[in-house]
């Protein structure tokens, strides 16, 4: 059974501790979202699951071994990590990029297999790239750029697959694609996917589970209706925030709305309830409750 | 990024570049055994090449092409290979167009260990320079070591100020010299002169080591050009793997340079040249580059040895005046797809 699990993480770079003992568990066919505030410490986290950045204290079990006892082979034929940009220093093309991605499996001096030219042959399908396979890498758009990033991960054929900010920067047609393709992964493939987020909606549409970091620590974790809570945001946010239900899955939608005393124009002229939120704010001092009691199955596959 | 409607770009898996590359090599050396001093037709050439005992083969042809001109001919092509293969690694270990062989020290290194060598009289000059070169290498490594870790800009910065720092000495060394000054200067300017044989046969087994260990590495050169990061997420030891580089295009830059003194640019443009042929994958680059430095070194030593025959020019002289203005022209035409970007 594939999962990966953090104990006790800390990490620090320099002096500068970025996450406190941290602990977090995804499995098989799970989409547990990272979000948070900038500096929360999503990225570093993502970095020590993929055993880039070693923990000054605690492990990262991947079905059940330590990451830093396994060769890195070993851990990349399991784990990817689709990162949210990386420089191409030569202008290489989109297969060959791509086809990297089977390194773990076929190792670094052999030639790749029939069986691998099939793997880069659907992940290509998969994410959309068969028609720019010959193009240079260094030639593409931004969002193109992602998905060849996507397509190398997805060549590893992981059971675990980290994403960091998949979706910043795509216009709103990648953003849907990509999310949808993040659910398939989990849903019929089984991959067990881990992914930070900034836009609160996407991890609300795609996650089974949501983890909350704030200055390096879960400060909430659950189904997406139980941390995407005005609480919870307007306590780690430092606003408030309206969250309704999405009109087609009933999942938690967030919107954004101005603090009046900024802003007396009121957005737009449409009337807020009056029930909102603005007072936590100024009275809420309550810790969080660890939402991992309600962590069951999650009740929004659509 | 430059709105350039996406045309394949040359060569990539068309055209069979490399045999053709190689069909030039062939053909580049068998041209040059026949010009010189003396100037060889062709038909003449061959059959010396080929049945160097038959009857009708003159045996002053036969002297010509296999002791003076072959062995040094093949010198040259090795060289050249190993010089452009050694760049093409350490351009894509360091993520820099700018890399060259030397850039860790090795040509500053190789010039001092022959600089006392020939000054001090005292054993073979082309071992002391490959030993120079290597103890350069090794020196700019361990200082630029913090940890068990080699971070690449540390590398780089160790071996430009070893560079700057060993050069001096060689400055020194001449100024302190001057009887000597002469000798030191023409080795430091690279060329073939007087080689043959016996370097070829000195050199072949470390550059035979050297090209086949980085050719065997082209797929973590492939990696490595997306970062350490993702290199490092597909699972290459980065450590190792920067340090069999590193060692590898050491031993072939010390080994050519101990056979024909610093040749400049060589490395340097070659590996730029390939890749605007056969593109960006090591497993093709390699090659590539070692046959186009090869195919450049020949061109620049047959120049050398006939421009302005009976004197001879050093190779390396050449290769700098006519790589210079090439690599500029390079720049300023294939701006759009050359060298690195971020």
């Amino acid at each position: 059974m594939t999962r990966l699990e953090a104990q006790h993480l800390t990490c620090a770079y320099g002096r500068h501790t970025v996450l406190h003992d941290l602990s977090l568990l995804v499995q098989a066919g799970e989409i547990l979202a990272l979000i948070g505030p900038n500096g929360a410490g999503k990225t570093t986290l993502l970095r020590a699951l993929a055993r880039l950045l070693r923990p000054r204290m605690g492990t990262v079990l991947l079905a059940d071994q330590d990451i830093w006892r396994l060769r890195p082979r070993a851990v990349a034929r399991r784990l990817a990590l689709a990162p949210q940009s990386e420089g191409v220093s030569w202008p290489v093309t989109v297969e060959q990029a791509v086809a990297l991605g089977r390194a773990p499996h076929r190792g670094w001096l052999l030639p790749y297999s029939g069986q691998d030219r099939q793997m880069i042959e659907q992940v290509l399908v998969q994410t959309g790239l068969q028609e720019l396979r010959q193009r240079l890498v260094t030639e593409l758009s931004g969002g193109e750029q992602r998905r060849v990033i996507l397509a190398r991960a997805l060549a590893q054929e992981p059971q675990v697959l980290l994403l960091d900010e998949p979706t910043t920067h795509l216009d709103l047609r990648y953003q849907t694609e990509f999310l949808a393709l993040i659910r398939r992964l989990a849903q019929r493939d089984g991959m067990a996917v881990v992914v930070t987020l900034h836009d609160l909606n996407h991890a609300a549409l795609c996650a089974t589970r949501v983890a909350l970091l704030a200055h390096g620590a879960v400060v909430a974790s659950g189904p997406p209706e139980a941390v995407l809570t005005p609480d919870c945001l307007a306590q780690v946010y430092g606003v408030a925030v309206v969250v309704t239900r999405h009109p087609v899955y009933g999942t938690p939608l967030v919107a954004l709305v101005f603090d009046p005393r900024h802003d007396s124009s009121q957005a737009g002229g449409t009337a807020l309830p009056q029930d909102t939120t603005f007072s936590i704010l100024h009275t809420h001092n309550t810790p969080l409750s660890d939402a991992r009691e309600h962590d069951a199955e999650s009740n929004h596959n659509s | 990024m430059t709105p350039r409607t996406s045309q394949p770009v040359i060569g990539h898996g068309r055209v069979a570049l490399i045999p053709l590359l190689l069909g030039l090599l062939v053909l580049a050396s068998i041209v040059s055994v026949a010009v010189g001093a003396v100037v060889l037709p062709l038909p003449r050439v061959l059959r010396a090449l080929l049945q160097p005992r038959a009857v009708g083969v003159q045996a002053t042809d036969a002297t010509i092409v296999w002791d003076i001109r072959l062995g040094r001919v093949l010198l040259a092509a090795l060289i050249g290979a190993g010089l452009a293969v050694s760049g093409t690694a350490l351009q894509g270990l360091f993520r820099n167009p700018l890399a060259d062989p030397f850039v860790i020290g090795a040509s500053s290194g190789a010039a001092l260990g022959a600089t006392l060598a020939i000054v001090s009289g005292f054993g073979p000059v082309s071992l002391a320079a490959f030993v120079g070169a290597l103890l350069a290498v090794t020196a700019a490594y361990s200082i630029a070591e913090i940890g068990g870790v080699v971070p690449a800009t540390a590398l780089l910065l160790a071996g430009a100020a070893l560079n700057t720092f060993l050069s001096a000495i060689v400055s020194l060394v001449m100024l302190f010299n001057e009887q000597s000054a002469y000798a030191v200067l023409n080795w430091l300017l690279g060329g073939l002169s007087g080689r043959s044989w016996s370097q070829l046969s000195a050199s072949l087994p470390y550059m035979a080591i050297g090209l086949s260990v980085l050719w065997l590495l082209a797929r973590p050169l492939d990696a490595l050009a997306f970062g350490d990061e993702t290199a490092q997420s597909l699972g290459l030891p980065l450590g190792r793997a920067r340090g069999v580089i590193v060692a590898a295009a050491s031993l072939t830059t010390a080994a050519a340079v101990a056979a024909g003194g610093t040749i400049g640019f060589v490395g340097l443009i070659a590996p730029h040249a390939a890749r605007l042929l056969v593109g960006a994958e090591h497993a093709r680059l390699i090659p590539a580059s070692a046959l186009i430095g090869a195919l450049l070194l020949l061109v620049a030593d047959d120049v050398a040895r006939t421009a302005l025959a009976p004197l001879e020019l050093p190779a390396g002289v050449l290769t700098a005046a006519l790589g210079g203005p090439f690599f500029l022209y390079l720049l300023k035409t294939r701006q759009g797809d050359f060298g690195a970007r971020r």
